[in-house]
């Protein structure tokens, strides 16, 4: 394993475990305000100071990044699943399935997502509850985000389907259904690990992007995108320092995962 | 050929027009739907109110409201937007040309930057260009497209640069690893062995050989530019269809969202198919 893999790794593993350690820590409550120290710059009380409603921004952040990092993997479980229906399936079955399936991604991926999650999420009530309002995101995500590593898989499991070791199963008189699971499963297992975490750092992007035009997570839930909003008000208040904090906390996270977990044999 | 075309024309509406299905999916079910305010107008006598109602009724059939809205669209009439009180076709042909503008320029921004990255790994065989390179385009594509516009706000910087550092790292790894697989094309090395110039062996050797995949490349490209567009133009202000999209989303303004949906998807569409068609004319042309 390269140093910079292993670095990246770490990055992530740190990541991960003060997320977690951000729920074993009642000090840190997202949702406390604190009314007379509003906006305030960093002290000791709050390490990377309030915002405009007296709220920490430390747990904000370490709370937003779990509902980021939390939800996305889900949000790719989610597009891969569909994904290895829509793609390892036909792919694997051959003939109709396998054409109607590729004119299928083609069309997943010959449109704009960024619009269909527009106005996907434009259509939901206005009193949808801010816990509703991240599941139905990553949800939206995950739904609509499966294109792309469906060809993958059908690609790879077309391959499969005409790899010799399958012929042979196949002529021993092994059922379809057997080898699917036994056989073509297992062996998609590697290219689905990867494009898993090829759509994690994606999702984690668009939601960001979604949060950021007010159309992603809602208050008072953080997300790393919703967080990155405040870098407008940044812009009024000048603590650049604090606001900014979120937006390195995604790059870092972002940048390390794909240092860290994706490889060059994709396809 | 023109088979190909025709194909390619009939899949690009069949795309088009499931897409628009899927967006007027989405409208018809959005809560709000065929709830007309007029009809809480004291004004209006019982007949009046009930003619709206009617109205409103007409359209709760899913694939009724699709035909009626496409055939209002063929005929030209995009609808009124509520929100904005304008009729839709205006705000598109005022919004249009600055989302084209905006498009355009970073489009061109991003290859003409990609190009010279590539040109100066290639042709001057400067290593550290395509470290220089790998290093924007990771460090850019870990940045979401609105981060992105927002810092470009905050540093005064027009927004169609924005649009080009979204495009960029995507055009320079594509470009770069195409044309790093043609660099070890066994013609190539020949080409190299006697001698011929880093500027002919990669306009003559190594463009020509993936002409067809850039091609396909630049396709790609207008879908994320246009996808990018909303971010960017609701983050800078820039008074084009992404922000218009945007405006419609947060008012829910459901006929500009189902007619913003189809031109970006008609849009998209066309782009890639263009592309494909092109790439498909030259594999035949040799």
């Amino acid at each position: 394993m390269k140093p910079a893999r292993v670095a990246a790794t770490v990055v992530v593993v740190i990541i991960g475990l003060l997320c977690v350690a951000e729920s074993l820590l009642p000090r840190f409550d997202y949702t406390a305000q604190d009314r007379l120290e509003c906006s305030s710059r960093p002290t000791g009380k709050h390490w990377l100071g309030t915002d405009a409603l007296g709220r920490d921004r430390f747990a904000r952040l370490l709370h937003g990044t779990r509902v980021s990092l939390s939800m996305a993997p889900a949000a790719a479980a989610v597009s891969l699943c569909l994904a290895f229906l829509f793609g390892a399936v036909p792919g694997y079955v051959g003939g109709l399935s396998e054409r109607a399936a590729k004119a299928m991604i083609d069309l997943m991926l010959a449109m704009p997502w960024l619009f269909l999650l527009l106005i996907a999420r434009a259509a939901l009530p206005l009193n949808t509850s801010p816990q509703m309002s991240v599941a139905v995101t990553f949800l939206m995500l995950g739904l609509l985000g499966w294109g792309v590593p469906a060809r993958v898989l059908l690609a790879q499991s077309r391959r499969l389907r005409e790899s010799e070791f399958l012929l042979l199963a196949c002529a021993t008189g092994v059922s379809r259904s057997r080898l699917l699971v036994r056989q073509v499963l297992p062996n998609l297992l590697p290219v689905m690990w990867t494009q898993f975490w090829i759509a994690i750092p994606m999702f984690v992007l668009a939601e960001a992007n979604l949060s950021m035009l007010g159309l992603g997570v809602a208050e008072p839930i953080p997300s790393l995108g919703s967080l990155l909003k405040e870098i407008e008000s940044a812009m009024a208040t000048q603590s650049y320092a604090c606001s900014f904090s979120a937006l390195l906390v995604l790059v870092v996270f972002v940048g390390s995962v794909q240092i860290a977990f994706m490889r060059k044999e994709v396809g | 050929m023109l088979k190909a075309i025709a194909i390619r024309v009939l899949l690009a509406a069949l795309t088009v027009a499931i897409g628009g299905l899927l967006s007027a999916v989405l409208v018809r079910c959005a809560p709000g739907f065929g709830v007309d305010e007029r009809q809480l107008d004291v004004r209006l006598n019982s007949d009046s109110r009930e003619a709206i109602r009617r109205e409103a009724e007409d359209q709760r059939d899913i694939s009724r409201f699709y035909l009626q809205s496409l055939t209002r669209m063929v005929h030209g009439d995009l609808g009124v937007s509520p929100s904005l009180n304008r009729p839709i076709r205006a705000l598109m042909a005022e919004r249009g040309p600055v989302t084209l503008r905006l498009v355009a320029i970073g489009l061109a921004l991003s290859w003409a930057s990609s190009v010279l990255l590539v040109l100066g790994r290639w042709t001057l065989d400067f290593v550290w260009f395509d470290t220089l390179g790998r290093l924007i385009s990771g460090a850019l594509l870990c940045i979401p497209t609105a981060g992105l516009a927002l810092l470009l706000v905050m540093l005064d910087l027009p927004a169609y640069l924005a649009m080009a550092l979204v495009v960029l790292p995507k055009s320079y790894q594509l470009l770069s690893s195409l044309l790093g697989a043609a660099a070890s094309m066994p013609h190539v090395i020949s080409a190299k062995a006697k001698g011929a110039g880093a500027v002919r062996i990669l306009g003559w050797h190594m463009v020509a050989v993936v002409r067809r995949e850039l091609l396909a490349l630049i396709g790609v490209s207008v879908g994320i530019a246009v996808s990018a567009a909303i971010p960017v133009e609701a983050l800078t202000g820039t008074p084009g269809i992404g922000q218009l999209a945007w405006q419609a989303a947060m008012a829910r303004d459901l006929p500009v969202l189902l007619t913003v949906s189809l031109a970006v998807i008609a849009c998209t569409v066309l782009a890639n198919s263009g592309a494909d068609l092109f790439a498909g004319g030259q594999r035949e042309g040799g």
